[in-house]
């Protein structure tokens, strides 16, 4: 195990330096630069603020000087807001969005998990066909509808929760549940088609077979195997709910990671385009190795594969 | 085989149970809104629309600093909240000498920064000679070029002492300005950002006098003179500030604080507004204009604005090089039209490139709608080139439903009276800013909001040369009135060579003007001493809360 644990890591290192390289370049070569605005800056000025941010220098000494500079752990400044560093906004940002994405996902788990069991277990019936038309219509429904139609209920008409901000818990109900009734809906999918599969396997009728209530049979037998592709689902559904959604971010007036992600590469903000690319490159690698590692505890066979 | 298995029952007290303490924990998560609890903090809720990328007044270049730092700092004079005249600010009194060439300001001894320091003429002294340092790189610094010999020093072709640069302590509390020659709105150009001062102390131990984004401008750092003192900052979040107990005029300043919020989307800060999060916002989606004139109408405001939306030729590619096709694309335009049944915002058509009523010019109406001259122009044109039709026309616009709604517009008004193709094509901002500046258009959409009071602030972009130009025209005699308007301390003589200038942007067509724009915002009922006017400036020291009147 440990030996797998560190190839991973070992391999992650190439992985993110083809990621940091590819987007150097990309970036560095999209039309428009940070500093073109409506109102035309003075070529003087231009060429101070190109060289206070490096980039009056050749092409691959930026990239060598930046390549330098992440191994110090330094993502250098956002070209946005001079006054700070990308780390230290990254930093800020991320606790808003890990929470955010913790909550969404228990949500999503708590809600999806149990569906999609119900709907397995009583398979073409009422309590199947009403959850997966849900979560169908959750599927459907994207975010942009459900944000402001909750905010209208629960703000705007009973006045239950505040509409919009991330300054409190109260403020975290709303951006959680948009967020995570719109996973649940994958999740309770998800599992009912594993449950549906696994139900059917020879040690589940041996299980049943040798007297085990109907309870333990779907929680200590059936519902391990039954997880596995709900499993593989939430690696990349994790990072992409901690590391922000732009929409839910927007709606909601939440400063999490998403709005930087999506307006640094609006603003040409070099800096803070590697600095969030490389660290969403980061979350993926370490939640793929974590989902790896449940699995293999989940699934004997991927033990062995491993 | 379908595999049918029995569950835990469901138990109706346990979900009962439940249901009550789910009831619980939500009435406990409620709370008054901001606008309601609002009257006894006396704290204004002011949406921003968008995060200012500094809050070094040297460095800043958008509206929403604007409104935290005229919070935060204040200038020589400072403006009255209705007419936006030039009334007493750091500065309790000024003389002008040598037909508005110099001013002595006189500083008010009680006037003192935020930490206590008193504020002196050698801090506007040291605050002028930081931002025309050319190696801070201010964007905003040519505002200071009225100064004598400041270009000089700012394009680095002399020290500060050797350009001898007209901005001079006579002592700590009289500062002497000398300009290169008189400017009839000087004064108004002073409560424009770029002027104000900063504290020396605070800038030299952050290192912060020719080197930006130093650690100055955070909260804890930030020394300021205005009535309100910086005190959280969370960027995308929220920029509060408390009322600065050392301002010289703190008994005036009636709010205990303000706190604005960077709400980018129109959507979201209207839901604020509804929903009591905001005493006002910074915006309004033209989308939602009649169901808010409907539901709202007493806290929808249609407020003038200093600012104009225009197109650009592209004078050097063809068809835009003749004025016969560029004179007919402009009178093909109905832009009453378009305001009344497109824009439907309180927009009003425009026939000049100044708005008319700033700074008291009022141009003559000259960019009218005749389409049959119109077709007229282009038939001569097409004839003379031997054409049966234009090729089609390309119109470049930064994405945006707005922009696009204007565009689609403008093309059925032009494919109807003219029969010309066009094409539209948008583009991301960045593209779009970088296509431009390439001269890689024929035809493409434009604003400009004012910077100060003054036909000028409009009338320089088309200057010969001059950055903001980009459609490769040039006139020697736009560039001579336009001197003279500059120079000239007689209103008649001024308004007299802008109305020259008007008169050949109309008689040859480098732009075509469209619209002038209208400040759309909700505001409470609350909020008062808040008055409309042309740059949306808004001094807080005179803005208060009070409960509404029963009707």
């Amino acid at each position: 195990m440990k030996k797998f644990v560190l190839s991973r890591v070992v391999q992650a290192v190439p992985t993110l330096w083809v990621i940091a390289t590819l987007t150097f370049f990309m970036t560095r070569y999209a039309p428009g630069g940070p500093f073109d605005t409506e109102k035309a800056i003075p070529q003087e000025i231009k060429v101070k603020l190109e060289s206070h941010f490096g980039l009056d220098r050749p092409l691959f000494d930026q990239y060598l000087l930046y390549l330098k500079n992440l191994l110090r752990g330094d993502l250098g400044p956002s070209f946005k807001y001079p006054g700070w560093e990308v780390s230290e906004l990254i930093a800020t940002a991320f606790p808003v969005s890990l929470t955010l994405g913790v909550l969404s996902l228990g949500i999503a788990l708590l809600i999806g998990i149990p569906a999609g069991i119900i709907a397995a277990l009583r398979k073409n019936t009422w309590l199947d066909y009403l959850p997966m038309s849900l979560s169908m219509a959750g599927i459907c429904l994207p975010t942009f509808v459900l944000g402001p139609l909750l905010i209208y209920i629960f703000s705007t008409q009973l006045g239950l929760f505040p509409p919009l901000g991330w300054y409190g818990p109260a403020d975290w109900v709303l951006p959680s549940f948009t967020l995570g009734l719109f996973y649940a809906a994958y999740v309770a999918r998800l599992t009912r088609a594993g449950m549906l599969e696994t139900l059917q396997q020879d040690y589940v009728r041996t299980a049943r077979a040798k007297g085990a209530s109907p309870w333990r049979v779907v929680t200590r037998h059936a519902l391990r195997g039954g997880l596995l592709p709900v499993v593989t689902y939430l690696g990349p559904a994790f990072a992409g709910l901690i590391s922000g959604s732009f929409i839910i971010e927007s709606i909601f007036f939440i400063p999490g990671l998403g709005k930087f992600f999506v307006t640094a590469a609006f603003n040409r903000d070099y800096t803070m385009v590697l600095g969030t690319v490389l660290f969403y490159a980061a979350l993926i690698i370490l939640l793929n190795l974590l989902v790896d590692l449940l699995q293999a505890w989940l699934d004997p066979k991927a033990r062995q594969a491993q | 085989m379908c595999t049918v298995l029995t569950f835990p029952k469901f138990h109706p007290l346990n979900a009962f149970f439940g249901c009550v303490c789910l009831l619980w924990f939500v009435q406990g998560c409620s709370k008054p809104s901001n606008v309601e609890t609002a009257l006894d903090e006396n704290i204004l809720h002011f949406g921003l629309g968008a995060e200012p990328q500094h809050l070094d007044p040297h460095l800043a270049t958008s509206v929403a600093a604007h409104n935290v730092l005229s919070a935060l700092l204040e200038g020589l004079v400072s403006e009255h909240p209705e007419t936006l005249k030039p009334v007493p600010g750091v500065a309790q009194r000024w003389e002008k000498l040598e037909e508005g060439k110099t001013y002595l300001f006189y500083l008010r001894e009680n006037a003192l920064w935020s930490n206590g320091d008193p504020v002196t003429a050698h801090d506007f002294v040291y605050s002028f000679r930081r931002i025309l340092n050319p190696n801070l790189g201010a964007q905003y610094a040519s505002m200071l070029h009225p100064l004598k010999n400041a270009k000089l020093y700012h394009e680095g072709k002399k020290t500060w002492e050797e350009a001898k640069v007209g901005a001079e302590a006579i002592d700590n509390y009289t500062l002497k300005i000398t300009l290169e020659h008189p400017i009839p709105y000087f004064l108004e150009l002073l409560n424009h950002y770029s002027w104000f001062p900063v504290h020396r102390p605070t800038l030299e131990k952050f290192d912060a006098f020719e080197k930006m984004g130093t650690p100055w401008t955070k909260p804890g750092n930030f020394v300021g003179n205005g009535p309100f003192q910086l005190v959280e900052h969370q960027i995308n979040s929220v920029i509060a500030v408390g009322k600065n107990q050392h301002y010289w005029d703190a008994s005036s300043v009636r709010l205990e604080g303000i706190r604005f919020y960077p709400i980018e989307s129109v959507d979201t800060e209207e839901r604020a507004y509804r929903a009591g999060f905001l005493h006002l916002t910074q915006s309004v989606s033209a989308d939602r204009i009649d169901y808010l004139k409907e539901k709202y109408p007493d806290e929808l405001y249609f407020e003038p604005y200093l600012g104009t939306y225009f197109y650009r030729f592209n004078l050097k590619s063809p068809p835009f090089d003749d004025l016969r096709v560029r004179q007919a694309f402009s009178l093909a335009i109905d832009r009453q039209r378009l305001v009344d049944k497109v824009l439907k915002g309180g927009q009003t058509p425009a026939n000049t490139f100044t708005p008319p009523g700033t700074g008291g010019f009022y141009p003559q109406p000259q960019f009218l709608h005749d389409p049959k001259k119109a077709r007229r122009l282009l038939d001569s044109y097409l004839s003379e080139k031997g054409l049966e039709r234009l090729p089609p026309i390309e119109l470049t616009y930064n994405t945006s439903e707005g922009h696009k709604k204007v565009a689609e517009a403008l093309h059925g008004m032009w494919n109807e009276a003219l029969g010309v193709e066009i094409r539209l094509f948008n583009m991301e901002w960045k593209v779009f800013l970088s296509t431009i500046s390439k001269g890689e258009f024929s035809l493409a959409r434009a604003g400009w909001i004012g910077d100060y009071v003054d036909p000028h602030t409009f009338l320089h972009m088309w200057r010969s040369g001059e950055g903001l130009n980009m459609t490769g025209w040039a006139n020697a005699s736009y560039d001579k009135a336009l001197k003279l308007g500059e120079t000239s301390n007689s209103e008649e003589e001024r308004w007299g060579n802008f109305q020259i200038c008007e008169d050949l942007l109309a008689k040859n067509f480098p732009v075509l003007p469209l619209y002038f724009y209208v400040h759309l915002t909700l505001r409470h009922p609350t909020v008062h001493g808040w008055y409309p006017n042309l740059l949306d400036h808004h001094p807080y020291k005179y803005v208060y809360l009070q409960k509404e009147e029963a009707p």
